[in-house]
C-alpha cells in the first residue's frame, strides 16, 4: 500500500544579533524550490524563541545561520533546550562563517552538519533529503 | 582626444564597426566565442568593442568637465591623489576596548592615516554585554563598549584631536557619538575640533544589513538630531556615512547599490529639510561608503557615476548652492562577499583588484580586507598585507600619478552613462512609491536585493559563473590559515567592569539624565545634548536605548526571503 507522505517541513533560523541574512534567505529560497515546507524566522530570535516556534510549526529540520561568530554558544543551545523540551528528535544543522575546528565542537555537541562557505545549494539540498524525513 | 566628433565621423565609425563585425562573424563560424554571454559581477551584458560612437552624446564639459568642478564625475578635489593620497582606514575591532587599542596603535605604527572602529554585536544592536539577549556575542566580531569608560580606553594614547574616527554604528550611534564627544571634552579638546564619521545609515540597516532597533520613522527622526546638532556643534564630523556597501553584500547589483544608497541620501536630505535645516549647512557633512566588488570596470563606472549624480541631486533637485554640498566623498571598502573560504590566499589578488578599481574611481579613504575576514576576524599578519597593499598600489603602481586615468575609455564612458541612467530609473519607481521609506513598507529593495543574490548563486551553482577554487580549479586539501580566536572569557570580565561602573556612578543623576533623554525622544527636543550629558553622568549604552525603544517601539524583521 502507498503511503501518504507530507512533504518535509523546515525551519531556516537566525540565532542572535547577527543581521546577516543573505545566505539564510538564499537558502530557504532553495528549500522551497526543492519542494519543502519553509519557516523562516527572521533575524535576531534566541535560541529560546526558535525552539518555541519550531515546536509550534512542528518542523523537521532547523537549520542555523550565523555569520559573527557566536555560533559556538548559540548552536548548541538550540540542540540543548529541543533535548528539554524532548523534541530532540528535529533535525538540526547550521552553516556560516564557522571555522574548521568549530565544525567538529559543533557536531559533537548534536548539530549534525555544518555548511561552511563555497557549499552548492544543491549539496544542502540534497542533505536534507538524505537525512531528514516527515516525523511521526 | 576630443569626445565630440561630428556626424560623418560617426558614420565612418558605424560602417566600420560592421565591416569589422562582419568578418568577425566569418572567425567566430570556425571558433565561437568562448562564452554565450560575457556579463559582469552584475549581470550586466557587455559588448564585443566599444567607440567613440558609444559616447556620442557625452559633453565633455557638461558631463565630465574637470576635477573638483561640477559635475565631478572626474573627482571631487581638484588636485585628486597628486595632492594627497586617499586615507588609509583599516577597520578594526576585536575584544575588549583594551584589546582593539593595542590593535590601533600598531596600524598608526604602520602607517595607517585614520581609524576606524568595529563594534560588537551587543553593541551594534544597542545592548550591554550584560544583556541575556548579548550570551555569546560580546567582543567576536568587533569591540565591546558599554561605558564612556570603554570608550576611553578604546582611544587611550591616540591623538583624537589629529587623527579622524569613523565608527560603524548605526541605531545606537547617536549614543556612540555622544561617548566620542564625552570623551574628547574630558581631555580637553573642543567639540568642534574633532573629526571623524559616525554610520548613522538606518535606511540601508533596514534594506540590507540589518542591524535594526526601532522602526524606520523614529530612527530617521533621532538621525536628523544628529545632522542638525552635527551642523552646530561639530561642524568637522561627518554625521551619516550613507552606506550602499551593506546594500551590495546583501547581494544587490552595482546599479542596485547606486541607487538605492542614493536614494537614501535624498531621504536624509528631505528630512533634514523639513526640521528646517538649510541644505547647505548640513550636506557638505554627508559622506558615502561604497563597495568595490572584482568587476573592475563596472566598479569604476559606478563611483564615477555616482558623484555625477549625487552632484546633480544635490544641485538641481535641492537647489544647493554650495560646492561643497554637491561633493559625493566616499569611503570604500573591497567586497568581504567576494572572498572565498576554499584557497584563502587567492583573497590577496581579489582584494586588490578591488581596491585598484577603488583608487581608479576616486575613493576618498579605503579599506581592504584580509584574506582571512571570510573566516573570522583577521590577525595581525592578516591585516598588515591587506594594509601594504594599499601602499604597492599607491607608491609602486603609478596608478596615483595622474587624475581619472580611465576617463575617456570609450567602454568606461559608457558603462558610467549607462549606469547612471538605469539607477536614476530606480530613483524614479522609489519617487513614485513616495520615497525611500514607503518603499522599505512596501519591502522593494529588500525584495530586489534577495532575488539578484539568489540568480548570483545560481549562476555560481549552475557554473555561468566561475569562482576559482569553489566551482573551477578546486584543489581538494586547502593551505590552513592561521585563525584569530577570541577569548570567551573576556565576557565575563567586560560585564565585571560594566557592573562595576553602575555600582560606583551617581544613580539618581542617571536616572534623571535618562528621564530627560525620554522627554527629548517624546516631546520633538534634539536628543543630542542630553544624551551626552547621560554618557558623561556614565549611563550604558542600553540604559540610553533602552529609553528610545520604550519611546519608540521596536522593529521587527518582517523576515522576506
Amino acid at each position: 500500500m502507498k503511503q501518504q507522505k507530507r512533504r518535509v517541513r523546515v525551519m531556516v533560523a537566525k540565532p542572535g544579533l547577527d543581521g546577516h541574512d543573505r545566505g539564510a534567505r538564499i537558502i530557504a529560497r532553495a528549500y522551497r524550490d526543492a519542494g519543502f515546507e519553509v519557516v523562516y524566522t527572521g533575524l535576531h530570535q534566541t535560541p529560546e524563541e526558535i525552539v518555541e516556534a519550531a515546536i509550534q510549526e512542528d518542523v523537521d529540520m532547523i537549520g542555523l545561520s550565523s555569520l559573527a561568530g557566536a555560533h559556538n554558544y548559540l548552536f548548541p543551545a538550540v540542540v540543548q533546550l529541543l533535548r528539554e523540551r524532548g523534541a530532540d528528535d528535529i533535525v538540526v544543522c547550521g552553516g556560516g562563517i564557522i571555522p574548521e575546528d568549530d565544525v567538529e565542537k559543533l557536531k559533537a555537541a548534536g548539530v549534525k552538519a555544518v555548511f561552511t562557505p563555497g557549499t552548492p545549494l544543491d549539496q544542502i539540498v540534497k542533505w536534507v533529503e538524505e537525512n531528514v524525513s516527515p516525523r511521526s | 582626444m576630443p569626445l565630440t566628433f561630428n556626424d560623418k565621423i560617426f558614420d565612418d565609425i558605424q560602417k566600420g564597426k560592421e565591416r569589422w563585425e562582419k568578418e568577425l562573424r566569418k572567425a567566430f563560424a570556425a571558433r565561437p566565442e568562448r562564452l554565450p554571454r560575457f556579463i559582469t559581477v552584475s549581470d550586466r551584458e557587455i559588448d564585443r568593442l566599444y567607440t567613440p560612437a558609444d559616447v556620442r552624446n557625452q559633453q565633455y564639459m557638461q558631463d565630465l568637465g574637470f576635477p573638483g568642478e561640477y559635475p565631478f564625475t572626474r573627482g571631487v578635489q581638484p588636485s585628486m591623489y597628486r595632492g594627497r593620497l586617499w586615507t588609509m582606514r583599516m577597520f578594526a575591532g576585536l575584544g575588549t576596548a583594551e584589546d582593539t587599542n593595542k590593535r590601533f596603535h600598531l596600524l598608526v605604527k604602520q602607517g595607517q592615516t585614520g581609524l576606524s572602529t568595529a563594534f560588537d554585536m551587543p553593541t551594534l544592536m544597542g545592548y550591554d554585554t550584560d544583556s541575556p539577549k548579548a550570551r555569546g556575542e560580546c567582543g567576536k566580531c568587533g569591540v565591546a563598549i558599554d561605558t564612556l569608560q570603554d570608550m576611553e580606553d578604546l582611544f587611550a594614547g591616540l591623538p583624537i584631536d589629529k587623527i579622524t574616527t569613523s565608527m560603524t554604528i548605526n541605531p545606537p550611534a547617536s549614543v556612540i557619538w555622544a561617548m566620542y564627544i564625552a570623551m574628547a571634552e574630558k581631555r580637553g579638546i573642543d567639540r568642534r575640533i574633532i573629526g571623524g564619521t559616525i554610520q548613522n545609515d538606518m535606511l540601508k540597516e533596514f534594506i540590507a544589513q540589518k542591524t535594526f532597533m526601532c522602526p524606520p520613522v523614529p530612527s530617521v527622526r533621532i538621525i536628523t538630531d544628529t545632522v542638525e546638532f552635527g551642523a552646530k556643534e561639530v561642524p568637522k564630523w561627518n554625521t551619516i556615512s550613507i552606506s550602499g556597501y551593506h546594500i551590495r553584500e546583501a547581494g544587490s547589483t552595482a546599479v542596485q547599490e547606486l541607487a538605492f544608497t542614493l536614494a537614501d541620501g535624498i531621504a536624509y536630505t528631505e528630512a533634514a529639510i523639513e526640521r528646517g535645516l538649510n541644505v547647505d549647512d548640513f550636506a557638505p557633512r554627508f559622506s558615502f561608503f561604497f563597495n568595490s566588488h572584482l568587476d573592475f570596470f563596472e566598479e569604476v563606472a559606478k563611483f564615477r557615476a555616482a558623484r555625477r549624480m549625487w552632484a546633480k541631486i544635490m544641485k538641481e533637485r535641492f537647489k544647493a548652492k554650495e560646492p561643497r554640498s554637491w561633493w559625493l566623498r566616499f569611503h570604500t571598502q573591497t567586497a568581504g562577499c567576494s572572498l572565498t573560504a576554499q584557497q584563502p590566499y587567492n583573497n590577496v589578488v581579489r582584494t586588490a583588484i578591488e581596491a585598484l578599481a577603488a583608487v581608479m574611481g576616486g575613493t576618498q579613504s579605503l579599506h581592504t580586507n584580509s584574506l582571512d575576514e571570510v573566516l573570522a576576524i583577521p590577525t595581525e599578519e592578516a591585516a598588515t598585507i591587506a594594509l601594504r597593499t594599499q601602499q604597492i598600489i599607491s607608491e609602486e603602481s603609478g596608478v596615483a600619478n595622474t587624475i581619472d586615468p580611465l576617463g575617456g575609455s570609450y567602454f568606461v564612458e559608457a558603462l558610467t552613462d549607462r549606469m547612471e541612467e538605469e539607477a536614476f530609473g530606480i530613483i524614479d519607481k522609489i519617487d513614485d512609491m513616495g520615497g525611500m521609506l514607503a518603499a522599505i513598507e512596501k519591502n522593494y529593495p529588500q525584495q530586489e536585493i534577495a532575488d539578484a543574490a539568489y540568480r548570483y548563486q545560481k549562476q555560481i551553482d549552475e557554473k555561468e559563473r566561475t569562482v576559482v577554487g569553489v566551482n573551477k580549479y578546486v584543489t581538494e586539501e586547502d593551505i590552513p590559515v592561521e585563525i584569530l580566536e577570541i577569548d570567551e572569557a573576556l565576557e565575563s570580565l567586560q560585564m565585571e567592569k560594566t557592573r562595576r561602573i553602575k555600582n560606583e556612578r551617581d544613580n539618581a543623576r542617571v536616572r534623571a539624565c535618562l528621564e530627560r533623554v525620554g522627554d527629548a525622544c517624546s516631546g520633538g527636543k534634539n536628543v543630542m545634548e542630553d544624551v551626552i550629558e547621560a554618557v558623561k553622568a556614565h549611563a550604558t549604552l542600553q540604559e540610553v536605548c533602552d529609553v528610545y525603544r520604550k519611546v519608540f517601539g521596536e522593529y521587527r524583521d518582517p523576515g522576506i526571503y
